[in-house]
């Protein structure tokens, strides 16, 4: 049996579909993985089959995109080149000594309990990112969730997480998660965002290079404008209020500094709270394969490659930068890993127009990274009751004694002492927070399990590297 | 942890201390371990000896420190599998009682009075009441801040000052030198790298160890359970992969289960291969653990010297300078002692028990008996 070389794909979103149709049409044997039960990641995200939603796409633009990709998605699993293996949870890729190859580490079934084993000669990595929330006084009520969690809400499952809402922190996500809202019948008494509207023109240069981008903006804007909702820029939300569960939140103006503005905090009734303070990228996989990191991103070249032979990374793993970003990289990533893993160096040309698309969108993510971010200070106004991680109820009062007076000067000290981060969700929630605490920057952190894994299913790990 | 209760106990016999270190409180191995205070592992000799005079410390630092250091004295239970196991279990026991070790045998139908949980069809085992535990991480934190110790984080020593006469007067750090007339190496697994800047040796090795850590569970181990393996493979010589390991319930709520020992340098890739192995006792232990999730597993580089046993005590060929490093996988366990000695040995008392066995000297005159080399 003459076998193609066999690629993983972790990560059905736009950065995984291109990379995996792109790979197969060179035929490479395709393994997609991905944790939901259907390809299109954070962007392209599908009611779930059961719902008999008429109209899926109703939530989404750039519709046509996604149609090129569900459909090139069917031809190669038909024609056998595209493997998609839905709901399957991966916890960790290996490398295998010797052989080159790698073993992917996967769960299964609703409870995430089976073991599932997939090997591969190459992989690449397509997790995408998760949303980073900066904690307040009452962010723990119910009502209160993340931006990413009511837009997921309402493209996942159709449903409005509630009657009347604020959209709040920082990112170009507040915007259509407000028009999504809002089209689909909520209240959005405001959208409050802690950059100023004068910080984003001053950057117009970069912008105006990123004309689709700019018009989708302007577009959400119209849309916001015809809903009737309020557009709060340099401002933020100080506390959300609420016994049982939210009743109001208090918003106030902030001065040039960033600093709330004395007098100016006033209450906004709501009964959702949707919060977000842009994206991180998912890191965990590749940092236990090896891979360099940069900052809080994989560390790729030109071709999309990791410093690890046989791992490449593609889309908001590798930076933060919306899904026509994640598209190009998948392309290159795709392109490069097909030629490598038939022993050619990839022409680039191959990728020319992938090639200019992600370096104008890497130069417009890298402007709004500047323009978005929290307001300045946010961390020495949380007051000391403030539950800062959620899965260990550790107070900020506890982070900033462990800082004090027993000495913690990094995020892993301070996880040591307080157990901050020790939690469920391993630190994922509340490792900027303590680090915005703790005074130092946000290390991304080590977590050998991407996902928790049931002792039995590692006990029944064959016993081998 | 060695450098906290040596600052500890220094300071408490009169003695300003300043205490050192390149990263952050806890920063080493310590806060890479577990802390098991264990008496039961220990075969008589010397380290048993130690441990002995640790556990007396430590329960009455805990008096001190309350529930800062999360001391618990909720004894360890050591279990064998088959009658041979057993046997041999049951005469290590004997050894210890006659050491002044509490070991009280177990028959097989009353494991479960002490573990509910545990497996079906142990043949036996050997409750021992004097095992312990603390936070390792809080526990150095806590005896560092009780301390009154002025700490230097952050400042790496790249050198031992020595004046004409040979005698120690400080570090050389690369923020500074920091003057003293004596000088105490607690520096752990690197501490084989500060006596070579002393221009001596003592040869310190890694030997990592991985632990596994559950979600959060209600109460269902209460012990420290281990299988009599466990004995073998602390004592093992060998550089393979050893895992029987030591499950147990913690305050806050996850089951430990630790811990590999394995020598392979300062290698923190993760091993499926030692997970695996932790996790398959665990589960042998405990079948209920098969449906419990791991969150997460860390790895550590227990300090150790060719025969397993810590150096502790004034260095003859440097005269100002002590050693308290080598613990390997019991340095928790055995700080306060250690630094209790360290403090006697500073202010020139006798100390509580013969120190010739922790002499630091000892493999330059043991002749090539290292075992390896560094
Ligand atoms: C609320 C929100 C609104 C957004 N709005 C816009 C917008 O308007 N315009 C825009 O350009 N961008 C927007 N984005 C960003 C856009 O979604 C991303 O840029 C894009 O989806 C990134 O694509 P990706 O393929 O890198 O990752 P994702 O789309 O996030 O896909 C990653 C995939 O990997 C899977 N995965 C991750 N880890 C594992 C694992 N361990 N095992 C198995 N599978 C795993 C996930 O299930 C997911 O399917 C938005 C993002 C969010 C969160
Ligand atoms: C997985 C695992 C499980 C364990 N379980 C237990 C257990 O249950 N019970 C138990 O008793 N023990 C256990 N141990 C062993 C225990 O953790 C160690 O013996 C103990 O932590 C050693 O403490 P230490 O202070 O000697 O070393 P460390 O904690 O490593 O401290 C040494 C310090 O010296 C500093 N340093 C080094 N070089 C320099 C330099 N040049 N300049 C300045 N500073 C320097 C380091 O930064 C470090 O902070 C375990 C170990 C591991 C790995």
């Amino acid at each position: 049996m003459t076998e193609r070389p066999r690629l993983a794909v972790v990560g059905a979103g736009p950065a995984g579909l291109a990379a995996a149709l792109t790979a197969a049409a060179r035929g490479v044997r395709v393994l997609l993985v991905d944790a939901a039960d259907q390809a299109g990641g954070q962007f392209y995200r599908q009611p779930a089959a059961g719902l008999g939603a008429r109209r899926p796409h109703a939530p989404h633009h750039r519709w046509r995109t996604w149609e090129r990709l569900r459909t090139g998605l069917e031809r190669h699993r038909a024609a056998g080149r595209i493997t998609h293996l839905t709901d399957h949870h991966v916890w960790c890729v290996a490398g295998e000594s010797g052989s080159g190859g790698f073993t992917v580490y996967a769960l299964r079934g609703p409870g995430q309990e089976e073991g599932v084993t997939v090997r591969a000669d190459a992989v690449l990595l397509a997790t995408g990112g998760y949303e980073r929330v900066l904690p307040f006084p009452g962010w723990t009520l119910p009502g209160v969730v993340t931006a990413g969690g009511a837009q997921a809400m309402l493209k996942g499952q159709l449903v409005l997480p509630g009657r009347t809402a604020v959209v709040a922190g920082t990112g170009p996500l507040l915007l259509p998660v407000a028009t999504g809202l809002a089209a689909a019948g909520a209240q959005v008494a405001a959208l409050v965002e802690s950059a100023g509207p004068a910080a984003l023109s001053r950057r117009l240069p970069a912008l105006a290079a990123q004309p689709g981008t700019l018009a989708e903006g302007a577009g959400y804007a119209a849309r916001l404008l015809r809903h009737g909702v309020r557009v709060l820029p340099r401002h933020t939300v100080l506390a959300a209020h609420g016994t049982e569960r939210l009743e109001a939140v208090t918003v106030a103006a902030l001065d040039r500094t960033g600093r709330p503005r004395p007098g100016t905090a006033r209450r906004v009734r709501c009964d959702t709270l949707a919060v977000g303070h842009g994206l991180l990228p998912h890191t965990d996989l590749a940092e236990t394969l090896g891979c360099a990191l940069s900052g809080t991103a994989v560390r790729v070249d030109a071709e999309q490659r990791t410093d690890v032979p046989g791992v490449w990374a593609a889309g908001e793993a590798t930076g933060v930068g919306g899904a026509t970003l994640a598209l190009a990289e998948g392309r290159i990533a795709g392109q490069s890993a097909a030629a490598r893993l038939y022993g050619t160096a990839p022409d680039p040309r191959r990728w020319a127009a992938a090639d200019r698309t992600r370096a104008r969108a890497r130069a417009f993510a890298a402007a709004l990274d500047s323009v978005y971010a929290p307001p300045a200070g946010w961390a020495e106004r949380l007051p000391d009751e403030t539950v800062v991680c959620r899965c260990e109820e550790v107070t900020a009062g506890r982070v900033c004694e462990a800082v004090g007076t027993l000495g913690a000067g990094d995020a892993r000290t301070v996880k040591l002492l307080t157990r901050a981060g020790m939690g469920w969700c391993q630190g994922r929630m509340c490792g900027p927070a303590v680090a915005g605490l703790t005074g130092c920057p946000l290390d991304p952190g080590r977590r050998p399990f991407a996902r928790p894994v049931p002792l039995g299913v590692l006990a029944g790990l064959p016993d081998t590297e | 942890m060695a450098g906290a209760a040596c600052a500890l106990y220094a300071a408490r016999a009169g003695l300003e201390v300043r205490v050192v270190d390149r990263g952050a409180v806890a920063g080493g191995t310590t806060g890479a371990g577990e802390g098991n205070l264990l008496v039961s592992d220990k075969e008589p000799g010397p380290e048993l000896r130690l441990a002995l005079l640790s556990a007396r410390l430590w329960a009455g630092l805990a008096q001190e420190l309350g529930a800062a250091v999360e001391y618990e004295p909720k004894g360890g239970l050591v279990v064998a599998s088959a009658p041979g196991a057993l046997a041999a279990l049951r005469d290590l026991a004997a050894r210890q009682r006659s050491a002044g070790v509490t070991a009280v045998p177990v028959a097989a139908d009353r494991l479960p009075d002490l573990e509910p949980y545990l497996a079906p069809g142990m043949a036996g085992g050997v409750h021992y009441p004097q095992d312990a535990q603390v936070m390792p991480a809080l526990a150095a934190a806590h005896l560092l801040r009780a301390s009154g110790a002025r700490l230097h984080p952050g400042h790496t020593v790249t050198g031992v000052l020595r004046g004409a006469d040979g005698m120690v007067y400080g570090v050389r750090t690369d923020r500074g030198d920091i003057h003293a007339p004596a000088v105490v190496n607690a520096a752990g697994v690197r501490g084989g790298e500060l006596a070579a800047l002393a221009g001596i040796r003592l040869p310190v090795l890694p030997r990592r160890g991985f632990v596994l850590v559950t979600e959060p569970l209600p109460r269902r181990v209460r012990h420290k359970v281990y299988a009599a393996d466990y004995v073998a493979d602390v004592a093992s010589d060998s550089a393979g992969l050893r895992a029987s390991p030591v499950v147990e319930g913690t305050a806050a709520g996850p089951v430990l289960i630790g811990a590999t020992r394995e020598r392979v340098g300062f290698d923190r890739s993760l091993s499926l291969r030692a997970v695996r192995a932790l996790a398959a006792g665990a589960v042998g232990l405990f079948p209920f653990l098969r449906q419990v999730r791991a969150l997460r597993t860390y790895a550590g580089f227990r300090p150790y010297l060719p025969d397993h046993l810590p150096a502790i005590g004034p260095d003859p060929r440097v005269p100002g300078l002590f050693h308290a490093c080598g613990h390997e996988g019991a340095g928790i366990g055995l700080a306060p002692a250690t630094g209790l000695l360290i403090a006697r040995a500073l202010t020139g008392k006798a100390p509580e028990l013969d120190l010739t066995p922790f002499r630091p000297e000892r493999f330059d005159t043991q002749g090539g008996n290292d075992g390896e080399s560094p």
